[in-house]
């Protein structure tokens, strides 16, 4: 007994001084990287001399955060992996429990949608809660609408598609110039620019079918940017750099949301607030994810949606098994297209001004990037990784007490990117299929199996 | 003699005429004809770069073959010239299913999916091209529901009925072969083609292969096209077998009268020096024989 106790006590101790000196070697190599980096600095003074800075202080920092941190990596944390690895694979046998919260994730996280606005108002007042609705609720949908779409492209059909965005700005423009020139409501553009931007995705479809991988992705990438260059250059129409300004806002079978005597504040007897638009926008934008999101489902046990996985899975196959693999990747396409369209319309009549400068290359690999991040095909997971990528940039807004730990130049929206690029490193290093990486089937004989991630594939284009 | 009777009294489902393909400068099959008849096994068989594979290729839209004419005769009569048809028109309208060398399952799919997708221009079809199924119409819920008794049957066949929910890249490489089989007959071919479907199949594998092909042709009465390696497939299943060598047609016949031809055992055993005019004379003799025939 005795003997045991010291054993292990033995082993505690190897690990502390093992962790001790990993720490002095950590230490002593961040010393070395950043005394050269942090603990001089050069600076210009008053006269415009060369002047160096040291800041010793700093440099003690960082040397002391690398050595805490080795330290407590292999005292606590590495031992703690071990010891839950080990338990984990003792408790293989037991069947994963399903929670009731994971099973109705999906209608909880719907009815929660449903009561955010309400829940919101209560909580910080009518005012209040235009921020919360409109950069948190509206923004978040927005990019989860985004993302399903693309998500038929390039999650289901395998179609690797860098100029995503080209099709936002295809509906944007649609709804901005056409509602300013011919004067027609956002219900008859909404579906109109859904359809320009399919018959758009058509165009782009024909010269890229024969294309694949890497080339595919190119061409998609160039025509985005086409459609960006067109917009800026095409002045007499588009007003180029300038933008759109002024663009009529939604109604609600005929209400308008403004301070008139027949508007929606007015007629429902409340105080005129900018706030109940934003709800109108927030319940449309939920209604659209919503759509998008129940036509992919349905989607994908139709032979159409079978055609296009099965086109991820294996092109020549599906040649074999007679499948015309060329009007499948074009309605791939076309229908991707579509929502990003109709989601660039809503996306006009909510900033009431779009410009070229909305719809760069960025958007489409922050798009892709939400898609990648979910889950190739999983909707549930793309809109956790939309919630994640875009609520977590617009939280760093609120981050002022970072201010406070930084100093006072510190702005924490400037990191955002930064930020996003570190989640997208530790995801795809924790989970390489992203956070949803099954597939649920389409159809089932005994009983509906997720499919794990290791036997499906991303897609050759 | 006893083929030529055969022939006579045999439809062929399958012509194939002085089909050349050359790859740059090489002549990969050189005027080869040959015919498929209907309700027949045909082995296709020859040394390792013979031109199988190019054949069947070329038949089923793959390769547009440089020269020569492949004609697909339908049960109904309706002709269709495949070297001038699309690749998944061959499988749709010309009713030419194949299966590939080394298997292409939509591994990520399930098994019973995999058979699903085999059925997609009749499904499309019944969903009125996804507008009415999308709306709810009962006529594709109907259709879908044929489509999986149709996948159950064929999953039955090829014993695989307890794996239908499995991802199709789950299963052991003999159950991908007879899945991949299972897979091309739900498209509801006449002349299904197959690029060596016993190859890397133990023997008990090989021998339910060849009680699942002959039962395909039994009940369904299906032309099969086959490429082969496994000579105890060959022999056993096989009407009629057409040697491949260098891409030109060495031997065409019985199994029986293929394996004791001279120049097939040359071909797949090769000849020693001294017993070379002793083939050469043997060769001449059966050409002899055949032209008096003929």
């Amino acid at each position: 007994m005795a003997n045991i106790a010291s054993t292990t006590a033995s082993a505690g101790t190897d690990v502390t001084a093992r962790a001790l000196r990993e720490a002095v070697f950590a230490g002593l190599i961040s010393l070395g990287l950043f005394v050269l980096f942090v603990g001089l600095k050069s600076d210009q003074n008053i006269r415009n001399e060369l002047i160096l800075n040291q800041r010793w202080g700093l440099l003690a920092i960082f040397v002391i955060v690398a050595a805490v941190g080795r330290f407590l990596m292999v005292a606590y944390v590495q031992p703690a992996m071990a010891r839950r690895k080990a338990a984990k694979a003792e408790a293989e046998d037991v069947a994963k429990e399903e929670t009731f919260f994971s099973r109705h994730f999906s209608k909880l996280a719907i009815a929660f949608l449903l009561i955010y606005p309400p829940l919101v108002v209560a909580i910080f007042g009518v005012q209040g809660s235009l921020k919360w609705v409109d950069n948190f609720g509206i923004q978040i949908l927005i990019y989860v609408m985004l993302a399903w779409g693309l998500n038929i492209v390039v999650g289901l059909a395998g179609l690797l598609d860098l100029g995503y965005v080209a099709f936002y700005a295809v509906g944007a423009y649609s709804y901005a110039l056409l509602s300013t020139y011919f004067g027609l409501s956002f219900w008859v553009l909404l579906p109109v620019a859904g359809i320009l931007a399919a018959f758009w995705g058509m165009i782009l479809g024909f010269p890229v079918l024969r294309l694949r991988g890497d080339y595919l992705a190119i061409v998609t990438l160039a025509f985005g940017e086409i459609i960006r260059l067109v917009l800026i250059n095409w002045t007499e129409v588009t007003k180029g750099t300038f933008g759109v300004s002024g663009i009529a806002k939604a109604t609600l079978f005929g209400i308008k949301f403004d301070a008139s005597k027949d508007g929606f504040a007015a007629m429902m007897g409340l105080p005129m607030s900018s706030a109940y638009y934003k709800i109108f926008l927030f319940y449309l934008i939920l209604a659209l994810a919503l759509l998008t999101a129940y036509v992919t489902i349905r989607l994908r046990r139709m032979p159409i949606g079978r055609a296009w996985e099965a086109l991820r899975e294996d092109e020549i196959a599906c040649r074999s098994l007679g499948i015309n693999t060329v009007t499948t990747k074009l309605t791939a396409f076309a229908t991707g297209a579509m929502f990003g369209g109709i989601a660039g319309s809503f996306f006009a009549v909510r900033q009431g001004f779009v410009s070229p400068e909305s719809f760069v290359f960025l958007e489409s690999a922050v798009i892709l990037a939400i898609v990648v991040l979910g889950g190739m095909g999983s909707l549930t997971g793309i809109a956790v990784a939309a919630a994640v990528m875009i609520g977590g940039t617009e939280i760093l807004r609120e981050l002022s007490f970072l201010k406070m730990v930084f100093g006072p130049d510190f702005t924490p929206e400037l990191y955002r990117m930064l930020i996003f690029g570190l989640a997208m490193v530790v995801v795809m290093v924790w989970k390489p299929r992203g956070f949803v990486g099954s597939r649920e089937p389409t159809a089932f004989l005994h009983e509906r199996k997720a499919v794990s991630g290791s036997f499906t594939k991303e897609g050759h284009g | 003699m006893a083929r030529e009777t055969t022939t006579m009294t045999k439809d062929p489902i399958l012509k194939v005429e002085h089909l050349s393909m050359r790859f740059g400068g090489l002549m990969a099959i050189n005027d080869f004809s040959f015919e498929a008849y209907r309700g027949d096994i045909t082995a296709l068989i020859g040394p390792n770069g013979a031109g199988k594979t190019t054949v069947f290729n070329c038949i089923t839209g793959f390769y547009k073959p440089t020269m020569g004419m492949i004609t697909m005769k339908q049960k109904a009569g309706k002709e269709y010239l495949l070297e001038r048809l699309p690749d998944f028109e061959i499988t749709k309208l010309a009713k030419v299913a194949r299966t590939f060398q080394n298997i292409r399952m939509f591994s990520g799919l399930t098994v019973l999916e995999n058979l699903l997708v085999a059925q997609h221009n009749k499904l499309m079809q019944a969903s009125g091209y996804t507008f009415l199924g999308l709306l709810g119409f009962p006529a594709y819920r109907q259709a879908s529901r044929e489509a999986i008794d149709l996948a159950k049957h064929w999953l039955e066949k090829a014993s695989l009925i307890d794996r239908a929910d499995d991802p199709a890249g789950d299963l052991s490489y003999g159950a991908q072969r007879r899945l991949e089989i299972a897979r091309a007959m739900c498209t509801g071919p006449e002349l299904l083609c197959l690029d060596e479907p016993a190859a890397g199949l133990n023997p008990r594998e090989s021998l339910a292969l060849n009680e699942l092909l002959k039962s395909i042709r039994a009940d369904t009465g299906t032309s099969i096209l086959l490429i082969e390696h496994d000579m105890s497939v060959v022999m056993e299943i096989s009407d009629h077998v057409v040697v491949l060598e260098y891409g030109q047609k060495i031997s065409d016949g019985t199994p029986d009268f293929v394996k004791n031809d001279p120049r097939v055992i040359a071909a797949y055993l090769g000849v020693e020096d001294e017993e070379v005019e002793e083939v050469i004379e043997q060769i001449e003799e059966i050409e002899g024989g055949q032209g008096g025939t003929h």
